[in-house]
């Protein structure tokens, strides 16, 4: 696979992965406010993904669809970082914050990219993530003296660059992510 | 211990704010990215007035004990008067119709 196409992979699936995790909290989040700011936290992650993907698919003569959704658990790219399923609050938090460090040093690099499309890409997302940070950073200030969440930055910082394999959580996550695209009948579309 | 913040919303530049709402926020930063997705992030915002309630003053007792209906706009059913000109002038709504 071209070296761009599989650069975009990665990104695209930890952005699609983790804006799935994230939606996990729409509807059950602390307070309803948050609940908005997180569900729109997600939606953001997955249009960006979305973005991603149709580059990489250009390259790969597919679509952002197939993607997405076609390929087996194993293939997806993305860090172990994204791929566990965290019910508590202050470990999402501990991921959302040590991913947006993570995501903020790619994208500068990304930006200086020869790469125009690459380059050009990478600063309308980072645009975008900059209320993330701006969010994740607000709850680090909040929650930095207690001791579950600094067990949490503790416990989750040596995934984010971890991308050997994945966790147990992924395939499940993936069962649910794609079974309605599993389920349509052969020879007909959607 | 969370806040209510009233917000206030200017769709375009130059026009005046207008209430949109409020969002509960434990400061002043978690009440500036709750308002920015509750009333910023579809584009529909020029700009936000994010304010404590508590920082506003409300006054909602307006005492009128001699009835100084003169000081109101209401103090003068102009209608009546308009329709008594009109016809003094000849120039009532029919008649207009008419030319």
């Amino acid at each position: 696979m071209q070296a761009r196409a599989e650069l975009l992979l990665e990104i695209a699936d930890d952005e699609l992965i983790l804006g799935w995790r994230d939606s996990e909290w729409t509807g059950v989040a602390p307070l309803l406010e948050e609940d908005v700011a997180f569900s729109s936290i997600a939606q953001n992650e997955i249009g960006h993904a979305r973005a991603l993907y149709e580059l990489a698919a250009r390259d790969l003569g597919t679509s952002a669809d197939e993607l997405a959704f076609d390929r087996r658990p194993e293939e997806y790219r993305c860090s172990e970082l994204v791929d566990r399923r965290l019910p508590e609050w202050e470990r999402t938090i501990a991921r959302h914050v040590l991913y947006e460090r993570a995501d903020a040093e790619r994208l500068e690099r990304l930006k200086a990219s020869e790469d125009d499309e690459v380059a050009g890409l990478a600063a309308k997302i980072d645009r975008e993530e900059a209320y993330h940070r701006l969010h994740a950073e607000m709850w680090h200030e909040r929650l930095k003296e207690e001791p579950r969440y600094r067990a949490a930055l503790e416990e989750l910082r040596p995934l984010v660059d971890r991308r050997d394999g994945h966790s147990p959580d992924l395939t499940a996550l993936w069962e649910e992510m794609t079974s309605v695209r599993r389920s349509q009948p052969a020879g007909t579309t959607w | 211990m969370t806040t209510i913040w009233e917000v206030f919303r200017q769709e375009r530049r130059g026009q005046p704010f207008q209430h949109a709402g409020s969002v509960q926020a434990p400061d002043e930063r978690f009440a500036e990215a709750y308002a920015r997705e509750q009333y910023g992030r579809r584009g529909e915002s020029q700009a936000l007035w994010v304010v404590p309630r508590d920082s506003i003053l409300r006054i909602e007792e307006f005492v009128d004990e001699l009835n100084r209906n003169y000081h109101r706009v209401d103090g003068y059913p102009l209608k009546e008067k308009l329709k008594e000109a009109r016809e003094r002038a000849g120039t009532s709504r029919a008649a207009a119709g008419d030319r």
